[in-house]
């Protein structure tokens, strides 16, 4: 299948579901094979955790390193297919406004927290806990989390394997596009960190719409 | 004592203290608990082309391997000695409290048949009935599935005696050539933990012909840790993972 490599237009006035979604808040929506979900950065420099699982058998799901090793590179834009622990793709990048999107540094959680930041720091909100009462609706548990996708975050990776998470590259209203290859459940928390410049240290909204196929 | 006349004196192990030394053939698997304070050693006997590894706390496996909070808790993509393997509890599993091979690699995953069979073409069975090119997706399959876990479990997993190099850009080079025969990495089990181990190719290993080599895994008795113990004192950080996984120990 072709990759589009132009911006397409795709009108919100035409979307099938065009909502916000506010700072630190879970969501979750199905989204079909052809269809084109659109996550904009609506303020800049936050960071949109997200996973993806085979809506028809949830233990097929999003493989950070299968994403990884099939481009030979650790970060997500345009042309970037985002690949299954079977091999299959799930979602293919089909615009992207950003340059490049986190593949290696995970969500947060109450006990990453704790030791990250601080004993003290532990019982603030975290993606790991937006992602559990989500995954709730559909009976799954923590055992259906792995490596996520961090839309409009920046981690660079120096030669040395040095790791930082660093001040975003994105800006407010940035978007990307995806493509869903098969029918997707798509789970995002957005994230409610305040302790890295993931987030500038100051959680926003995002903006979600969702395109029927478009031929 | 197999391991003795090719290590070097960093590496003598009282034979006393040992609980396990095996040999795993090139393509194998093995899956062991090594319970709180041993530690596992596993050797390259003959210049490995990777070995891939999960694991988990022995006593409630969803709690488990984090690839991504050990790589950016401790701020580096590339395990080493004195760093340490985090579960996705904020606990730590495993200490690397010796290494020499320097070359360990948190980004890549594992072999599967595809990348297997586009390696190294369609596989076939020996005349043992052993599968031509095993690869480490399955192998942990297997093992999980002795240990009553499903794909479910699986995560994203560790390569040992694999040197991959992140370029700016993002691109991965994997670096061959760094496999050095009698190299050895030491991880002391701070919970217990259920390990898996897979030695089979690195996924992105150049080399077209299989030719996974035989690893030693030893298991022996450790002295508990002492006060300035190099991996329970490196940074704050980890001093709070210990603080964490010690807590669950506090009762015993």
């Amino acid at each position: 299948m072709m990759v589009a490599t132009l911006p397409i237009e795709l009108d919100p006035a035409k979307a099938i579901y065009d909502e916000e979604l506010s700072a630190r808040q879970p969501w979750s929506r199905i989204i079909k094979k052809g269809q084109i979900l659109r996550i904009i950065d609506l303020l800049g420099n936050q960071a949109v955790d997200t996973l993806f699982y085979n809506a028809d058998d949830t233990s097929e799901r999003y493989s950070a390193p299968d994403t990884i090793v099939r481009q030979g590179n650790i970060f997500i834009t345009t042309g970037t297919q985002l690949i299954s622990n079977e091999g299959n793709v799930m979602m293919t990048v089909i615009h992207d406004q950003c340059g490049k999107h986190d593949t290696l540094g995970g969500a947060c959680s109450m006990e990453s927290n704790s030791v990250r930041y601080g004993l003290h720091k532990k019982h603030l909100h975290a993606c790991v806990e937006n992602y559990l009462l989500e995954l709730s609706k559909y009976e799954m548990n923590k055992r259906d989390l792995v490596s996520n996708v961090n839309f409009y975050m920046n981690v660079p990776v120096s030669e040395d394997g040095t790791l930082e998470i660093v001040d975003g590259i994105s800006e407010a209203g940035k978007i990307i596009d995806l493509r869903a290859e098969m029918d997707v459940m798509v789970l995002i928390s957005n994230c409610p960190q305040i302790n890295n410049p993931c987030n500038a240290y100051n959680p926003t909204p995002i903006r979600l719409i969702v395109w029927d196929a478009v031929l | 004592m197999v391991q003795a006349s090719i290590l070097p004196n960093l590496g003598a192990i009282d034979p006393s203290l040992i609980l396990l030394d095996e040999k795993l053939p090139g393509g194998a698997y093995w899956h062991y608990v090594i319970k709180r304070g041993n530690i596992l050693r596993v050797t390259d006997l003959e210049g490995s082309q990777g070995v891939s590894m999960i694991c988990y706390n022995a006593d409630s496996p969803i709690e488990r391997l984090n690839v991504a909070d050990t790589a950016k808790i401790q701020f580096n993509a590339f395990l080493k000695k004195g760093m340490v393997i985090y579960s996705d509890m904020g606990r730590i599993l495993f200490s690397i409290t010796e290494d020499t091979s320097g070359h360990h690699d948190l980004i890549c995953g594992c072999s599967n048949t595809a990348s297997n069979t586009a390696k190294y073409g369609e596989g076939s069975y020996n005349k043992y009935g052993e599968s031509d090119y095993n690869n480490s997706r399955n192998n942990f399959l297997k093992a999980l599935g002795k240990r009553g876990l499903t794909r479910k479990d699986l995560m994203p997993n560790l390569n040992l005696f694999s040197r991959v190099a992140v370029h700016p850009n993002g691109d991965l080079e994997y670096v061959a050539g760094d496999e050095k025969p009698g190299s050895f990495i030491d991880l002391r089990a701070e919970m217990n933990v259920l390990v898996i181990i897979s030695n089979c190719p690195h996924v992105l290993h150049p080399d077209t012909v299989y030719k996974p080599q035989p690893i030693q895994l030893t298991v022996w008795k450790s002295s508990a840790p002492a006060p300035d113990d190099l991996c329970r004192t490196a940074n704050e950080e980890v001093i709070r993972g210990f603080i964490n996984t010690d807590a669950l120990f506090a009762q015993e």
